[in-house]
């Protein structure tokens, strides 16, 4: 076979994909600014996002708070730097840990239920029984879904800043014994508003990225079962990836001298 | 014909990458008339009914309705002509997030901005007249029976009062008792409302009850139209071995030997 002619597919295909999804973004974008909106939707879709994802996001803060905690003690003991230890758990918590992790269990929880939900309605037409009843179903489907997933996101990380700088006091005063107050003083002295606002804005973009891809993985699925099934896959490995590759892209815009 | 055609075919083709489904259709519906589409499985059948709803757009050819050219307005984009549309869809496509009676309320709700209370009632009235009790509509469409997926599919077609309703294999995979109620549904719903209709099956005994006349869609083209009296002596060899069901004859499934 022609390997000039496989790459010229590759590429071809990529394009079109490339394309198709940036059209994508753009009108469901359109539809999220335009009336009507559906706020009963919306609220539907936020109780989804934030309210039943706080176990899981608090989980996983709270033990993550346990462990940098710890972690930077049995590290920063060597170097006689345990005041420090408060610190680096507020600084590490709100701009890295909480949005990253509350946006991969995000991504794991709610894209993936997205993409199924909005797959299976694809492959059973009822996408296109929206569209006959005079419904738009980027309105209808995707606008909630990305607005509820914009704003939930940084309510839900905020959450966690909290519980995770709870879990690492709960380890700095009873297993480490730091004085309680200290601790807290030592938390907030240093905190600075912009490293709280830079976690909050990955954590709405992190929102954003996790509605689009369920939305779209979902949207353009094919083929029944099988088809859901790898639209579902798609969606959280994609997001996984994308708040990544947007979680260094955006401390290098808040914190690169 | 003296009358204008409610929906009028010129020429219509589509094709996907290098298969041509659809080759030149032309095809005139009266309003008030009932035009059945026969013709086997994976012959187009669907993608033709597509192309009229909008929900895929033709690459060549007019589709005119009440005489104006929606060939090239994605159905997203044409609310007034969807507002004429109802749609049976051959899974029902109900909406499984939402009751029975929610699902039958949609266009009224969402695309008319009915109130839900007078929504509701008209819901209830629509399913009474498929012969579903008030105790249906608060159940989910999971819980239905196929039978009752088609008719609720139908009050959901109907409800909008729509001029014209698209039927996608209305009686596939009913038995004949139930199929023969849907189809009754069928007649007292659209001919004696006056409402036109195009659909599309391969039953049939469907095809003789609720059709006025009768087209048989062959390779990309419809290689007969007739009375739907006429359909049993059309001296047409195609025609009489779809009819009859016969492996033998001009048509030849594409099987794989």
């Amino acid at each position: 076979m022609n390997f000039l002619a496989v790459i010229g597919r590759v590429v071809l295909r990529f394009l079109e994909q490339l394309g198709r999804f940036t059209l994508f973004t753009l009108t469901s974008v359109s539809h999220c600014v335009r009336p009507p909106i559906f706020p009963r939707l919306i609220g539907r879709q936020m109780i989804d996002i934030g309210y039943y994802s706080l176990p899981v996001v608090g989980l996983t803060a709270i033990f993550s708070g346990m462990v940098l905690a710890l972690q930077s003690y049995t590290g920063f003991a060597r170097f006689n730097a345990e005041s420090a230890i408060a610190n680096v758990v507020v600084l590490s918590l709100t701009r890295e840990l909480g949005p990253v992790l509350a946006g991969l269990m995000v991504a794991g929880r709610i894209g993936a239920s997205m993409a199924a939900e909005i797959g299976t309605m694809r492959v059973t037409e009822q996408i296109d029984a929206l569209t006959t009843l005079s419904t738009n179903p980027y309105k209808y489907l995707i606008a909630p879904r990305l607005i509820a997933g914009l704003l939930m996101l940084p309510l839900l990380v905020l959450v966690a800043d909290i519980i995770g700088v709870f879990g690492g006091y709960i380890v700095g005063v009873y297993k480490l014994g730091f004085n309680p107050n200290v601790y807290l003083s030592n938390t907030i002295d240093f905190l600075e508003p912009i490293d709280v606002i830079s976690g909050l804005v990955k954590a709405a973009v992190f929102g954003f990225i996790i509605a689009l891809m369920g939305c779209y993985n979902g949207f353009n699925s094919k083929g029944g079962a099988q088809g859901v099934g790898s639209a579902t896959t798609n969606a959280v490995v994609s997001s996984s990836i994308l708040i990544l590759v947007f979680n260094y892209m955006i401390t290098e815009l808040f914190f690169s001298v | 014909m003296s009358t204008p055609p409610k929906i009028h075919l010129e020429n219509v083709c589509k094709s996907f990458g290098p298969k041509d489904v659809l080759t030149g259709i032309d095809l005139d519906i009266a309003p008030a008339e009932s035009v059945v589409v026969i013709g086997g499985s994976g012959t187009g059948k669907s993608v033709l009914l597509k192309c009229v709803l909008g929900l895929l757009t033709a690459d060549s050819g007019t589709i005119e309705v009440d005489g104006t050219d929606i060939t090239h307005v994605a159905a997203n984009d044409r609310d007034e002509t969807n507002k004429k549309f109802g749609m049976l869809f051959q899974g029902g496509a109900l909406f499984d997030s939402i009751p029975v009676w929610e699902n039958v309320a949609f266009g009224l709700i969402q695309g008319s901005g009915m109130s839900r209370a007078d929504a509701k009632e008209r819901s209830i009235e629509t399913l009474a007249k498929v012969g579903l009790s008030k105790d249906v509509g608060a159940l989910s469409p999971a819980e239905l029976s196929g039978g009752m997926q088609k008719r609720v599919g139908l009050a959901r077609a109907i409800a909008g009062s729509p001029e014209i309703i698209f039927f996608d294999e209305p009686t596939t995979g009913l038995d004949p008792i139930m199929a023969d109620v849907i189809n009754d549904l069928i007649v007292a719903c659209v001919k004696d409302q006056g409402i036109t209709a195009l659909s599309i099956t391969h039953d049939m005994a469907s095809a003789r009850k609720i059709g006025d006349r009768i087209a048989m869609l062959y390779h990309g083209k419809l290689i007969w139209i007739g009375a739907a009296d006429d359909v049993d002596h059309s001296s047409n060899d195609y025609v009489d071995q779809f009819v009859h069901g016969r492996a033998d004859g001009p048509i030849h499934m594409e099987l794989r030997r």
